[in-house]
């Protein structure tokens, strides 16, 4: 998190757990703890890297563009179990989709979070969706 | 027919009560326009030419009296008194204000009707056969299929902004009334030595870039299912162009990738989402059975012959179906009146049908894509009554699969994409051809009409097909014939120049002609003697000799 950008949890604004981790992009990444990793990256490419990363960033360019949900759910399938971040243009309304999909938490603008206070973040129902039920065997 | 369960309810109320906060939202500013855009679309709401529009779902088209009635309440409370059955199973509603639309969406949840995922880039309102669960030959009622696809696809966390739309269909028999060679995914449930399963289809389209749908699974076995489909779907969200939306259509990733290459791909992510997946929900899944079980079918001895008289006989002649059982009918009521909006119906018209079906048909309607509705189980004993609440409510009109029962998207008088009328060329076609007898004479043909080359009007596959155009500021209309949208897919091939608007209809009848004169006995069909002779003949017809050699 940058002094421009707000982290918001299931439980509201936060602060950053990982101010302190540099965030290498996929081409610098070394091995690392960190890494951000763009849309359209190939999430199979990082899983040698799974036991030691902490932190994977996915970018969301747009609120319109739902490559990331997607990439989300495949690192989560593939077995990364450290944390995952969206960062970038999410809506409120896309806030249960990011969760339901494998992140932790989302990364938006001050300036966005100023139009969209944590009282709408938490006002967002989590309840079960038709997902959970259907494959609840 | 499914009912739905308090979780089903408890999810619609929600979902209207977010819907609400949208639009508050969006009047207070916490959202942008850009922003709201996608959240009103995924909850049917659409902006038209003159006004915001509100696509209703009626999920594999069916429903039940009391929905019926419901709709048209809200056409007369918030609307001008009527609604459009579309080719995608659903009603639309024109005339909405947008300040309303939470209030309309409420009046639906309380008969377990939504609008959700009716428009915009995600998995949209799943279709099925019309004739589901009445027609002979069916392996299953493709609603279980389509119903599990209903409760798998809302509100997908992964699959709620896509490249583009994403449409499946399914159907439970070889005949394809449900069109799935061209939808995104186009499902056929098939049995392989006593076992359920799929044949799975994917990549057809309209649109301005028509294809028919690839196979890539002959038999998928029926656990398989959602992993197979999430793997799809996967691959397209992640793949699919989101460079330009006319090509972010599956149909067209899978025309750039090739198939055999994006069958690897899918193949690969399903054997991930198959380790992955749990099983489903066996109690859910024996519900949806269960609600798909037949009605209790009336037992009656009758007279085939009491009240018939030779309009009674001609309607059932046109317009049913052979039902499963011998001594019942699947009855289509034509929304295609002689001069009429073709999908058009008013409230009155909607409570006329909702009266016949629960007083006469197991109280259980459908809406074809062909925009009609369907009673699918009808004793024959039951005919004369129906057919006489038919005629008072006007609508009688004996013309399934004749040249009136056209199709046209809403074109110019509504759209804001149009760029040519369709509605008024179906309604001139059809009083050049009102006489019913030589309808009758001319036998089964498909008219469709698109406005624009987005062909909401599937004019692709009609058997006659109409694309209108802009050509500099003028209408001009283009003809495709031989298109075929059932089991034998087959794309319309152009027949040369467009027509004016007040040509297009002339060049309609010469094809008419053309077709009297050429076909061996009144047996065989404008398709079939167009699949016999090509297009010679009607260039010939449309353009003259010497233009049909030249082409």
């Amino acid at each position: 998190m940058t002094d421009q950008t707000q982290i918001i949890t299931p439980e509201g604004f936060a602060e950053d757990r990982f101010a302190e981790t540099p965030v290498p992009t996929l081409e610098d990444y070394r091995g690392g703890v960190a890494v951000f990793l763009p849309v359209n990256a190939d999430p199979a490419s990082l899983a040698p890297h799974f036991s030691v990363l902490s932190l994977i960033v996915v970018p969301f360019a747009s609120s319109a563009d739902g490559r990331g949900f997607s990439l989300a759910a495949a690192l989560r399938a593939q077995g990364y179990k450290g944390h995952l971040r969206a960062r970038g243009h999410i809506l409120v309304d896309q806030f249960r989709a990011a969760l339901r999909s494998g992140f932790n938490d989302v990364e938006i603008t001050t300036t966005q979070a100023a139009r969209n206070p944590e009282a709408q973040w938490r006002a967002v129902p989590l309840g079960t969706g038709y997902q959970s039920r259907l494959f609840a065997a | 027919m499914y009912t739905y369960t308090d979780f089903d309810r408890d999810f619609l109320r929600a979902r209207v009560a977010e819907f609400r906060d949208q639009v508050a939202r969006r009047v207070d500013g916490s959202l942008t326009e850009d922003e709201f855009k996608p959240l009103r679309l995924m909850n049917g709401v659409y902006l038209q030419l003159h006004a915001y529009m509100l696509r209703v779902a009626i999920p594999y088209g069916t429903l039940r009296s009391a929905q019926m009635r419901k709709l048209a309440e809200i056409a007369d409370r918030w609307d001008k008194g009527y609604g459009h059955f579309t080719t995608r199973q659903n009603i639309q509603f024109n005339w909405p204000k947008l300040s309303d639309v939470p209030d309309m969406l409420d009046a639906l949840a309380d008969v377990d009707m939504h609008a959700i995922q009716t428009s915009g880039n995600c998995i949209r309102n799943v279709t099925a056969d019309h004739f589901a669960g009445a027609t002979p030959g069916e392996v299953e009622d493709p609603r279980i299929t389509a119903e599990l696809i209903r409760q798998w696809s809302t509100d997908h966390p992964e699959f709620a902004y896509l490249p583009r739309k994403f449409k499946l269909a399914v159907t439970g028999t070889e005949e394809d009334r449900a069109v799935i060679r061209f939808h995104d995914i186009g499902i056929r449930v098939r049995q392989q030595n006593g076992e359920i399963g799929y044949q799975v289809v994917i990549g057809g389209g309209l649109g301005r870039t028509p294809m028919i749908g690839k196979v890539v699974r002959d038999f998928l076995p029926r656990a398989d299912l959602f992993a197979y489909l999430e793997a799809i779907l996967k691959v397209y969200n992640l793949s699919g162009r989101r460079d330009n939306k006319y090509k972010a259509r599956i149909k067209i990733l899978v025309h750039e990738t090739g198939v055999e290459e994006l069958k690897a791909r899918i193949e690969g992510a399903f054997e991930t989402q198959k380790r992955l997946l749990p099983d489903l929900n066996p109690d859910v899944v024996n519900r949806i059975h269960e609600s798909f079980a037949p009605p209790a079918f009336k037992e009656t001895d009758f007279d085939p012959n009491t009240g018939q008289t030779p309009p009674l006989q001609a309607f059932i002649d046109t317009n049913t179906h052979p039902h499963k059982r011998a001594d019942h009918l699947s009855v289509t009521v034509s929304i295609k009146p002689i001069g009429g909006t073709p999908g058009d119906a008013t409230s009155d018209q909607m409570r006329a049908l909702a009266d016949i079906a629960e007083t006469h048909a197991y109280d259980e309607l459908r809406i074809s894509h062909e925009q009609n509705v369907i009673l699918p189980h009808v004793h024959r004993a039951n005919l004369p009554a129906i057919y006489a609440a038919l005629r008072d409510a006007g609508l009688a009109t004996a013309n399934i699969g004749l040249i009136s029962d056209i199709i046209a998207c809403p074109g110019m008088d509504y759209c804001a994409l149009a760029t040519a009328r369709s509605i008024p060329i179906a309604q001139q076609i059809g009083e050049a051809f009102s006489d019913l007898d030589a309808q009758h004479d001319i036998g089964p043909l498909k008219i469709k009409i698109s406005g624009c080359i987005n062909a909401c009007g599937h004019h692709h596959v009609g058997h006659i097909g109409i694309l209108g155009l802009d050509r500099a500021g003028v209408e001009n209309y283009q003809i495709t014939l031989g298109g075929d949208g059932t089991e034998d897919a087959t794309l319309g091939a152009r027949t040369g120049p467009g027509f004016a608007y007040d040509e297009i209809v002339p060049a309609v009848e010469r094809l008419i002609e053309t077709y009297l004169d050429h076909r061996s006995s009144p047996d065989e069909t404008f398709l079939a003697l167009y699949r016999r002779l090509g297009l010679a003949p009607f260039k010939a017809a449309l353009y003259g000799d010497t233009h049909a050699k030249a082409a």
